[in-house]
């Protein structure tokens, strides 16, 4: 009886200890989901990644469907991923260096003008911000079904893409904080 | 005088924040940081936020013109 009473304690003693580790330790949480490849809403993306990393939160990016030009590792219009149609996809959707304006795109001159009108203002640029959520730790995760249609593979994405993951995955990620849909 | 200075009277949302917290990283536990930083936004937010984040903010000064220093230890 004794022995068995040592065990049933020394149980609730250790799940105490995991509460009162765990308690201080949790962190407040941003999850985005990152559908769109323009330019503007990708640098919203990475202002509202990089400022909640800033302060402190954990920030999840999940990066689907047309999200994925800001993560290729070419930059450009190139012919990536497996299969003659994807390759073609891919040359025409282009790389983080061609994202085009959710407005008043003029052929791609917006996207070049307003990295300028940042520059001159002193504002942060899509790419100081990227190089800041890698610096700041934000997590950079694919969706493993937006890779399958496009046909690209994990090497094919810039390093700090950690994991290809599932819807499933995500939700117990971003589960107990905020989440947007980008 | 603090240990570090750091200058972000020039820049924007999020880079006042950002820039801060990578300074704040690179520094061990008890070394003390001056910011410079302006009125408005940054002025109002950043002493809170830091001292959410468990830092120890020491002071809150007047510089010169829209320019204050805050001392945070970390």
């Amino acid at each position: 009886m004794g022995f068995g009473f040592k065990i049933k304690y020394t149980k609730y003693i250790g799940f105490i200890e995991k509460l009162r580790n765990n308690m201080p330790e949790k962190k407040k949480k941003l999850s985005i989901i990152v559908f769109s490849g323009d330019f503007d809403k990708l640098t919203a993306v990475f202002t509202l990644a990089t400022g909640a990393a800033a302060v402190d939160y954990e920030v999840n990016l999940f990066f689907t469907y047309w999200g994925f030009n800001a993560i290729k590792r070419k930059k450009g219009h190139a012919f990536t991923g497996k299969g003659l149609l994807a390759g073609i996809f891919n040359f025409l959707m282009g790389g983080f260096n061609n994202l085009p304006l959710s407005r008043m795109n003029f052929g791609g001159i917006s996207p070049k003008l307003m990295t300028g009108m940042m520059k001159r203002r002193n504002v942060a640029t899509l790419s100081q911000l990227l190089e800041a959520a890698k610096e700041l730790r934000v997590n950079f995760y694919a969706c493993e079904m937006s890779m399958a249609i496009l046909g690209i593979k994990l090497e094919e994405l810039i390093t700090p893409v950690r994991e290809v993951i599932g819807v499933a995955k995500f939700l117990k990620l971003s589960e107990g904080g905020e989440t947007l849909f980008i | 005088m603090s240990d570090y200075v750091l200058d972000i009277t020039l820049e924007h949302c999020p880079m006042t924040f950002v820039k801060t917290k990578l300074q704040l990283s690179r520094m061990k536990a008890g070394e003390t940081l001056d910011i410079l930083l302006t009125e408005g936004e940054v002025l109002e937010n950043l002493p809170e936020s830091a001292a959410e984040q468990g830092y120890q903010v020491l002071s809150v000064s007047h510089v010169n013109g829209n320019i204050h220093k805050v001392v945070i230890r970390k």
